[in-house]
């Protein structure tokens, strides 16, 4: 018998090698092949001919993995094992053509920042259409990428030019509040759009739409990480250039804004061709920062419920505050699409809890307080714009409380939680575009 | 006689979530059931189950549970939830429709004869 202990023992080396089979699959594969042979064994088949019809039986194991694949989409997307199957990816190509549209953004921006005179000139144009500049060619890399047929491109071009058209035929005040908040939602709104392209013009798949949350946080992390090491060059550069008597102000005009709109490309070429890289930094990084946050929100929730806004709730706050619980929202969504969805509820997932609940409880303070505000002030666009994201946050924020609450406690599976963040997008996308689209003629421009 | 893959594939989320409604079990037993309901006629590759258990677990149709029998190996038993219970009601529902059709245009059909000419 201790050939077929050694010879289990092989097997189960070998199928743990395999893809997206991961440790538990194996033991309990492992005890299906161990019951098959004992049964074969009392049929009266030698050892060895009982391990070989087992191991048979079981079935070859590119199958095998390829289906554990399908089921566990995470897992998938780490090994893109149907990646050959479904889309054959070209490896030498991919480079060369990030490269070609990082190049075109950063010319793109650099004309429009030349055209615009900026710095010395501050034009309200540049600042509502920078997104319009590089954006685009992030959808056209993707479109060229997953080889979208010519519709799909069309349609990955539309909301572009719709875009383009409706912010720059609006009679906007200069420097108006309305102008200021275009600026702020349409690159939102243009991310969303990129979606399109990235998801393969698929909209409905909830495995596609989580795909996409991944490529976001990552993306993030990869641009962030850009930025860093973009920002020590351009210090260095201009404590060498200054001696020269060169003004390294000139230099860094011309290098930052075209370096910020390629890193954009180059970043997405990282999370799609570097995925291995940073998917063991990614985890590592929300499991990191979820319970900071959590302790932080948690803090700041006591501290204004117990002292409220008073006069320190101004404009200002409102913004911090907004940005604050966008990035706890951010954080959550990332962290739920990390997941491993068939593994039971742990202690991230409680804290992971007591940040969604802090978020929420501080988001009803900074509601009320801006009611009160409205109230006694009345609307204004920007009153508007934070009253609408609060709201949008608020739904947001109760459902994936109450689901990951009824997960916790065991009464359901994880999937309803990740099906709400998914199903929810839209809506995200649906208030971006209403303040770009909506606010500002409603509120006549100023 | 051998069954089509696709219908294989189609049929065996109502056969796992029917076998688990009699009571609680585990991958190796369910295929020993399958086999004998068919009488070998539903060739199933062995380890095609588990993805499937996996993914009806997602869905919450069942819980799982790893458990030491007393005499035997350490097994990971499925058992149905109420979910799951109300997807096999509504398989059942498909599946009685789709059967009715077949024996019906079958029935009806068995009688007729294609007209000389055409065909």
């Amino acid at each position: 018998m201790s050939n077929v202990e050694s010879q289990v023992a092989e097997w189960r080396a070998y199928v743990e090698h395999a893809p997206n089979v991961n440790g538990r699959d194996v033991d309990e594969l492992e005890g299906h092949l161990r019951d098959q042979i004992a049964e074969l064994d009392a049929a009266g088949l030698t050892a060895d001919e009982a391990f070989i019809v087992a191991v048979r039986r079981i079935g070859d194991l590119d199958t095998l993995s390829r289906e554990f694949a399908r089921e566990h989409s995470g897992r998938l997307w780490k090994q893109l094992v149907l990646r050959d199957h479904d889309e054959p990816t070209r490896e030498t190509s991919g480079v060369f053509e990030a490269l070609l549209f990082a190049v075109a953004a950063a010319v793109a921006i650099q004309i429009a920042r030349i055209a615009a005179q900026f710095p010395e000139e501050q034009a309200g144009w540049l600042l509502r259409n920078v997104s319009l500049f590089v954006l685009p060619f992030l959808a056209g890399y993707f479109a060229r990428r997953r080889r979208l047929s010519l519709r799909q491109s069309l349609l990955t071009a539309a909301p572009f030019v719709i875009a383009a058209v409706v912010i720059n035929l609006y009679p906007f005040v200069e420097g108006s509040a309305t102008e200021l908040l275009v600026a702020a939602h349409l690159p939102v709104l243009l991310w969303f759009v990129v979606a399109y392209p990235y998801m393969s013009g698929v909209l409905r798949s909830h495995e596609r739409r989580m795909d996409f949350v991944r490529f976001t946080g990552e993306w993030f992390i990869y641009y962030v990480l850009i930025a860093l090491g973009g920002g020590v060059l351009l210090a260095l550069t201009s404590l060498i250039l200054e001696p020269a008597g060169a003004n390294p102000e000139r230099v860094i005009e011309w290098v930052l804004p075209s370096g910020a709109a390629g890193a954009v490309i180059v970043a997405a070429w990282l999370v799609e061709s570097k995925q291995r890289l940073v998917e063991n930094m990614a985890p590592v990084l929300t499991m990191l920062f979820t319970p900071l946050f959590a302790v932080m929100l948690a803090g700041a929730t006591v501290v204004y419920a117990v002292t409220g806004f008073g006069a320190a709730f101004d404009r200002e706050l409102l913004g911090v505050f907004d940005a604050l619980l966008v990035v706890v929202v951010g954080l959550v969504l990332y962290g739920i699409s990390a997941r491993d969805p068939s593994s039971p509820p742990g202690w991230t997932d409680r804290i992971q809890l007591v940040a969604v609940v802090s978020a929420l409880a501080l988001d009803v303070i900074v509601l009320a307080a801006m009611i009160a505000r409205i109230g006694g002030l009345g609307f204004t666009p920007n009153r508007t714009a934070a009253l609408g994201l609060n709201l949008v946050l608020l739904v947001s924020l109760s459902g994936t409380a109450w689901l990951s609450t009824r997960f916790l406690a065991g009464r359901s599976t994880f999937h309803p939680l990740e099906r709400w963040q998914t199903a929810y997008l839209p809506i995200f996308a649906l208030w971006a575009a209403t303040v770009v689209a909506a606010l500002p003629p409603l509120f006549g421009f100023i | 006689m051998h069954i089509d893959k696709d219908l294989v594939a189609a049929s065996a989320t109502p056969l796992v979530l029917a076998i688990l409604e009699d009571g609680e079990s585990y991958g190796y037993a369910i295929l020993k059931r399958v086999r004998e309901l068919s009488g070998g006629e539903l060739e199933w590759t062995d380890g095609m189950l588990y993805p499937l258990l996996h993914r009806l677990r997602r869905l919450g149709y069942v819980t799982t549970e790893w458990r030491t029998p007393k005499e035997g190996r350490r097994r990971k038993y499925y058992a149905i939830t109420d979910d799951g219970r109300s997807a096999l009601e509504e398989h059942q529902r498909q599946w009685a429709t789709v059967t009715r059709a077949l024996g019906d245009v079958w029935r009806g059909s068995g009688g007729m004869m294609i007209a000389p000419g055409e065909a």
